[in-house]
């Protein structure tokens, strides 16, 4: 099925991490915004006008759930380019490798410069995933672009393409992505506790965390509000708010309800005022539910 | 012998389907509380009333078994009838349009915040999965940060099998839930 979308709606760290979480195969493709006179009406009953696709952006490859490759609609990708921006080239071997190796393939080419010891393989393959990592930082930083995920569809096959675990790139895009954005919407409640997912020790394999986000990991209890978690680490809210909002889009960790605490308020966007909790129904016995169950089947 | 009913929520952002769902299982006719939608949303095709209050169906079981469905107003300025009508139910439906990504993160909003009234089991009903540019039941997990042990169940909600099958697996969660507290 499809994945559209605009990530006005659904950022491109949650698409990353739907990508990354259900393994998925393909393209997603990042188109410029283009205000149209259709007016669409969002969940809440708002109205707005609807942003239609442009011209492509950006395209961001994966395979079984790996960033492969990316590229930028306006910068020139070739291989030559990469290198040079990298530091393997300079500007003079690349123009002429440009110039000389337009009809071969990156993969052809690669090989080429490898032989000639111009760079090695291991250049090859830091310097793509380098150019394709700073790609998605880039693009997770935007806001408004509509986006489309196109299973299946990969790289041509002449194409060098690099595995790179999301985890690490969600992190690490989450945490310069939020230098621009309320924390606050996406963790309204420090009065939650944290917990690991199952398997954690899989989870936390490779990662690389900061020593404040390996601080904050250490006191990782359901019995903790991430409240007394900033206290104990001497943290702003907002430092907090920044540290265990990066580890939630990573999957590293899960937000529960501490013991004693009532049902959590939200604060839904938008909403002022606060929802009163209402007492549970009443006593139901389990035959009512069964008679339920038979009229529905019946009907 | 009094008549006992009981009472079920079905709950979603704007035009994800309450209505029709309702519509779909319901014995009686919808008693609906819309009111029309101004006549330029109307023109640009998006649904031309809009659930005010609330909307009301009713399954008759027996002569002293009566289920009602409520469905709330998905816009957020009559989010003043959420807690009335959350108010004893035996448990709630979330409704998702599975093709407006634009409405998830109301979902989700609308979710937390009915989990908040009353801890009740609920179901998330990927609703219009006809629908060309539907998101899958799997992705829309994702999506909705939806935990594995809850259903996430897709729907169309003008289907009646579709919307039996929904109500059937909360009533399901329902006897779970009450197994477990035993």
């Amino acid at each position: 099925m499809a994945l559209k979308g605009n990530l006005a709606d659904f950022s491109t760290t949650q698409i990353l991490n739907l990508i990354h979480l259900a393994r998925k195969t393909g393209t997603l493709r990042l188109f410029e915004p283009v205000v149209s006179d259709e007016i669409i009406t969002d969940g809440a009953g708002n109205k707005r006008r609807r942003i239609v696709p442009g011209e492509e952006r950006a395209s961001i490859a994966f395979r079984d759930g790996k960033l492969i490759l990316a590229a930028m609609g306006d910068q020139d990708g070739h291989l030559a380019n990469v290198l040079h921006k990298a530091g393997k080239l300079n500007a003079e071997q690349a123009r002429i490798i440009r110039e000389r190796g337009a009809k071969y393939s990156d993969k052809a080419l690669a090989l080429m410069l490898i032989n000639a010891n111009y760079v090695t393989q291991a250049d090859v393959v830091r310097s793509i995933k380098q150019h394709t990592i700073d790609i998605v930082y880039d693009v997770m930083t935007w806001e408004r672009e509509p986006f489309v995920f196109e299973e299946n569809l990969t790289p041509p096959p002449d194409r060098i393409t690099v595995p790179i675990d999301l985890k690490n790139v969600i992190i690490e895009g989450t945490r310069r992505a939020q230098e621009i954005k309320p924390l606050e919407e996406e963790l309204p409640n420090l009065d939650m506790a944290l917990k690991f997912p199952e398997s954690p020790g899989e989870k936390f394999r490779g990662i690389h965390l900061s020593v404040d986000e390996w601080r904050v990991v250490s006191y990782i209890n359901p019995k903790n509000s991430i409240r007394q978690i900033a206290k104990a680490c001497n943290m702003t809210d907002t430092e907090i708010r920044r540290i265990v909002y990066a580890l939630l889009q990573a999957g590293l960790v899960q937000l529960v309800r501490p013991p004693g605490m009532q049902a959590p308020v939200p604060a839904p966007a938008g909403a002022a005022r606060r929802p009163v909790v209402v007492p549970p129904s009443q006593a139901i016995e389990r035959s009512v539910v069964e008679r339920l169950i038979q009229r529905i089947k019946e009907s | 012998m009094p008549i006992q009913t009981v009472k079920m929520v079905v709950t979603g952002p704007f035009s994800a389907g309450k209505t029709e769902f309702i519509r779909s299982i319901s014995e009686i006719d919808v008693v609906t509380t819309d009111e029309t939608i101004s006549p330029e949303a109307a023109e640009y095709g998006v649904k031309e009333q809009t659930t005010v209050a609330m909307d009301f169906g009713r399954i008759t079981v027996d002569d002293d078994l009566v289920l009602y469905l409520f469905g709330t107003p998905g816009q957020r300025r009559f989010d003043f009838m959420w807690e009335i009508l959350a108010e004893g139910m035996l448990g709630f439906v979330v409704m998702v349009d599975s093709a407006k990504p634009e409405t998830f993160r109301e979902a989700k909003s609308i979710l937390e915040t009915f989990r908040a009234y009353a801890p009740t089991p609920y179901v998330v009903a990927a609703n219009k999965q006809d629908h060309p540019e539907a998101w899958s039941p799997e992705d829309l997990r994702i999506a909705l940060r939806i935990e594995d042990h809850i259903k996430l169940l897709p729907c169309v909600a003008t289907e009646r099998e579709s919307v039996k099958n929904v109500l059937l697996e909360l009533l399901y969660s329902i006897l779970d839930e009450m197994d477990a507290g035993q």
